[in-house]
């Protein structure tokens, strides 16, 4: 039991790599938008890529792998996540994305409960995706709370930066939690707000305000724009009226989630300069998502926005970021569709790899350029494509097992039947 | 609906490998006066769909996978009159024939879905709108699923125009054991329901094993609380069901006075005489073991288990009892109950000769099952499970026509059967391709380079982003 534990300190001490590696040969998409490049080099060294592209040196010393016919890219990033907070989404008791019992909203801190064994951190990675972002749902107020920035590497801790931003619903999702309207949504934010600047708004308990005294020292550095609040919002006059928060809040850093109606204010959402994460919907699966459409997402960035794919809504069964390749390749399949508008391939590659992270203000993932962290996943072929699976899997430079729960249920079961013992003797 | 068709399907049944042919109706003695048939051998709510007109179309220089197991490159597709006529490399065709060039592009049979809510869960999801749980006791089988279904839901063209399905079946949610009876529809919007159903298809009985009617009812303080219960109320109600049946046989046998109308018992009944499919949400492996010894004590059986998520475990279970499996590629970890989901799931199946399909279950998923089917052949793949084109496109098109009883007429580009048909503008299994053009019986009714072919529902109607591309 004793060594069993040590391994296990072991393993969440894990060092960054010292491994100078080179991988060579491959298909190189840097994911900053450019295109491929045939025959690319990556170089990663101290967990750091140092050189990406063509004509790149392989340093003395390097582990040398060969991705000649295969294709490299960074790793995915995922959007809005519940990594680390959820195991089984529907076992309450594994689940910490979502309090509803508790004086407290903003002030939630998802980085209390991070827990690296939950297997869908596996199964994730082995689908090429090496980071994501975290928040909690929002649970009995508008504000979901402090989101944190993830790894996915096997037997690291997970978190990369706590309170890495705020999430607010001031759409339909609102109703449920806000005090049942729009309205009501907004009073509470202002409330919140104006509690963050003068504390003696706020109460211990939340009692005699909705506005806890922790809640509001949470939104002191959104007001200031230290770090983004994610504002949930849909419907393309709900969009407007968010853009209009920062006349009266000027420091706020805003990322709208969701905006299944962007496109059609494109370019208010361009002139502010306000980035967003966006879906692949096409259902009016509520009021506020009316004139939903795939192409929602090549219009805005056609009119300038900046945009992050994630897959928010998109697919049932869970939060699965490594379908965020699939999301990307249906972007670029609908180039081909008369009236739609799609990505091109280089556009939607950056979407799910450097565009999550930097509409969060972290520039140095999610790309393969010097200085980056050394997150690179080399697939068996083009990585949009429903084919596509990783055969390695490098994080902070250093080699990711590809092997989770499921592959060893795939192992066990490969022939069902039972063998000379019960399957339970088999692994 | 005509004769020839009904014979088609009835011929269907024996052919079908997913099947059980239905049982043998009682032979009817002789006796003194005439007598009502059967209650549950007829439908009250008759479908009024009807093919609309298409011309003589003829698609050539294309990639064709037939759903029977075939694939033609550079071949051609006749299709008239709503019916398949000729599929070959060459096949004669009149000259008034319209021509398509589908080179570098596919034909496939139409996209069908055994798993949708469309209509019973629309969009909007307005609770107002929310119509697919009768919720108010474990065992509702008197509730049919096409009285709530919604023709104006937006979902039915997505799923044309993005996922090229042409036939799908609607069932009640799950949060009863027995759900009530489901509905197949042709991808077609009508004024109505019955506009929509597909003619001649039989019935099905939507059961749930598992966590959901133990949750719905457990947390209302009533059994099933548990697994054993949930098995317990399938099995009383069977029973009863056995002796509603057992009556109205008595009086169809030796006359007298009819028994009592029992709607429930209907539904019930007609499983037991095979005139109902039973299409069974189940989970878990031993679930669905549990559930077959259960169809055999009350001799009936099960078309196939949906959402079966360990149906790789007993593979060679479900092939030895007939059962279809259908799943989904990648779900896994929303539940319990579906923490062992994995990819390989339908390449396990389908190398153990297990009938397998992929299902959406979700009005986005249903608009992409050729690219969850893609995702499944290729985790397949990489365990040394090599499935071919022509061999995964059946899990999208004969296997759930299989377990819905309509391969007879629907499923595969055999000449006689409806021409429910897809132009792919590619490999249907690469990301990059999307549906082209689709027909329904020979009509039509999607084409991606015509907006005026892009339905718009009721309610998308004068709305922000109507007649969208979407």
């Amino acid at each position: 039991m004793k060594a069993l534990l040590l391994a296990a300190a072991a393993l969440i001490a894990a060092p960054l790599s010292a491994e100078t590696i080179a991988i060579t040969g491959g298909t190189v998409a840097l994911g900053d938008g450019s295109a491929p490049i045939q025959g690319g080099t990556v170089v990663v060294t101290n967990g750091r890529v140092t050189a990406a592209g063509a004509g790149v040196a392989v340093p003395a010393g390097a582990r040398v792998i060969d991705a000649k016919g295969k294709w490299v890219t960074p790793g995915i990033v995922g959007g809005i996540t519940s990594f680390g907070i959820e195991d089984v989404q529907g076992v309450s008791e594994t689940n910490d994305s979502r309090a509803r019992n508790t004086p407290f909203s903003a002030a939630i801190d998802v980085s209390d409960s991070l827990d690296p064994d939950a297997q869908n951190l596996g199964v994730e990675r082995t689908g090429g995706v090496t980071r994501a972002f975290v928040a909690a749902n929002a649970g009995n107020t508008i504000f979901g709370g402090q989101g944190a920035l993830l790894t996915l590497a096997a037997g690291a801790d997970p978190l990369v930066k706590a309170r890495a931003f705020q999430y607010v619903e001031l759409g339909e999702d609102s109703f449920r939690v806000g005090g049942g309207t729009r309205l009501a949504a907004y009073a509470l934010l202002r409330a919140a707000m104006a509690a963050a600047k003068n504390p003696a708004l706020a109460s211990d308990l939340a009692k005699d305000s909705l506005v806890t005294r922790a809640d509001a020292a949470a939104l002191v550095p959104v007001l200031e724009g230290k770090v983004p609040l994610l504002v949930h919002v849909e419907r393309a006059s709900d969009i407007l009226r968010v853009l209009g928060l920062k006349k009266e809040y000027p420091g706020l850093r805003l990322v709208l989630v969701g905006v299944s109606e962007g496109w059609r204010v494109a370019p208010a959402i361009a002139a502010a300069h306000v980035p967003v994460m966006v879906g692949l919907v096409d259902l009016p699966a509520a009021f506020e998502t009316l004139s939903a459409t795939q192409s929602n997402a090549g219009r805005m960035a056609k009119a300038g926005v900046q945009i992050a794919v994630t897959t928010i809504d998109t697919t049932g069964g869970g939060p699965q970021q490594k379908n965020l390749t699939q999301v990307a390749g249906n972007l670029v399949a609908l180039n081909k569709v008369d009236g739609a508008t799609g990505l091109t391939w280089s556009q939607a590659l950056a979407a799910i790899t450097s565009a999550p992270a930097a509409v969060m203000g972290y520039g140095d993932y999610g790309a393969l350029k010097a200085g980056a962290h050394g997150d690179v996943v080399v697939w068996d072929q083009d990585p949009l494509e429903l084919g596509s699976a990783p055969v390695a899997v490098f994080i902070d430079g250093v080699q990711q097992p590809l092997t989770n729960r499921h592959t060893r249920l795939r192992d066990r079961y490969a022939v069902p039947q039972e063998g000379v013992l019960p399957k339970a003797y088999e692994r | 609906m005509s004769k020839t068709f009904l014979l088609a399907l009835t011929s269907v049944f024996a052919l079908s490998a997913c099947a059980t042919a239905p049982a043998e109706k009682p032979k009817s003695a002789s006796s003194s006066a005439p007598k009502a048939a059967l209650p549950w051998t007829t439908d009250p709510f008759p479908s009024t769909y009807h093919a609309y007109p298409g011309v003589p179309t003829l698609v050539t220089n294309v990639t064709i996978l037939d759903g029977e197991g075939g694939k033609i490159v550079g071949g051609q597709v006749l299709f008239a009159d709503g019916k398949i006529v000729a599929v070959g490399q060459t096949v004669q065709a009149p000259s008034d024939t319209k021509v398509i060039d589908g080179a570098g592009k596919y034909v496939t049979p139409g996209v069908i879905d055994i798993h949708s809510h469309l209509g019973d869960y629309p969009s909007p999801q307005v609770q107002a709108l929310s119509d697919g749980n009768e919720a108010t006791a474990p065992t509702t089988p008197e509730v049919w699923a096409e009285h709530s279904v919604w023709p104006q839901d937006p979902g039915f063209s997505r799923a044309l125009a993005n996922g090229g399905v042409t036939t799908l079946q609607i069932l009640p949610g799950s949060a009863n054991l027995m759900g009530g009876r489901s509905v197949v529809l042709k991808n077609v919007y009508a004024r109505t329901t019955q506009g929509m159903k597909f003619p001649g298809a039989m019935y099905g009985l939507k059961m749930a094993c598992g966590e959901n009617p133990k949750r719905v009812y457990g947390s209302k303080g009533r059994e099933p609380s548990t697994r054993m219960g949930n098995i317990a109320v399938d099995r009383m109600t069977w029973a009863k069901a056995a002796e509603y049946k057992r009556r109205w046989d008595k009086y169809e046998n030796s006359g007298g006075e009819a028994p009592s109308r029992d709607i429930a018992m209907d539904t019930l009944a007609g499983v037991l005489d095979g005139k109902i499919l039973v299409q069974n949400h189940c989970y878990r492996a031993d679930e669905m073991a549990n559930v077959i010894d259960m169809s055999k004590e009350f001799g009936y059986h099960v078309s196939a288990f949906h959402h079966g998520v360990e149906a790789y475990k007993i593979a060679d279970l479900l092939k030895a009892n007939d059962i279809c499996a259908a799943v989904w590629a990648d779900w896994y970890g929303f539940k319990m109950e579906s923490y062992d989901g994995i990819e390989e799931n339908l390449a396990i199946l389908q190398r153990a000769g297990t009938c397998a399909m992929i299902h959406s279950d979700d009005e986005n998923g249903i608009q992409r099952l050729n690219q969850e089917v893609a995702k499944a052949r290729a985790a397949g793949r990489r365990m040394g499970i090599d499935i071919p084109d022509e061999v995964a496109v059946q899990w999208m098109t004969l296997n759930p026509a299989k377990a819905l009883h309509i391969d007879g007429v629907t499923g595969s580009l055999k000449p006689g059967k409806m021409a429910d048909v897809v132009l792919w503008n590619g490999n249907p299994f690469s990301v990059y391709t999307r549906p082209e053009m689709v027909w329904i019986d020979g009509a039509l009714l999607y084409d991606m380079h015509n907006p005026k072919l892009r339905p718009v529902s009721d309610f998308e109607l004068g709305q922000p982003g109507e007649g969208d591309v979407k």
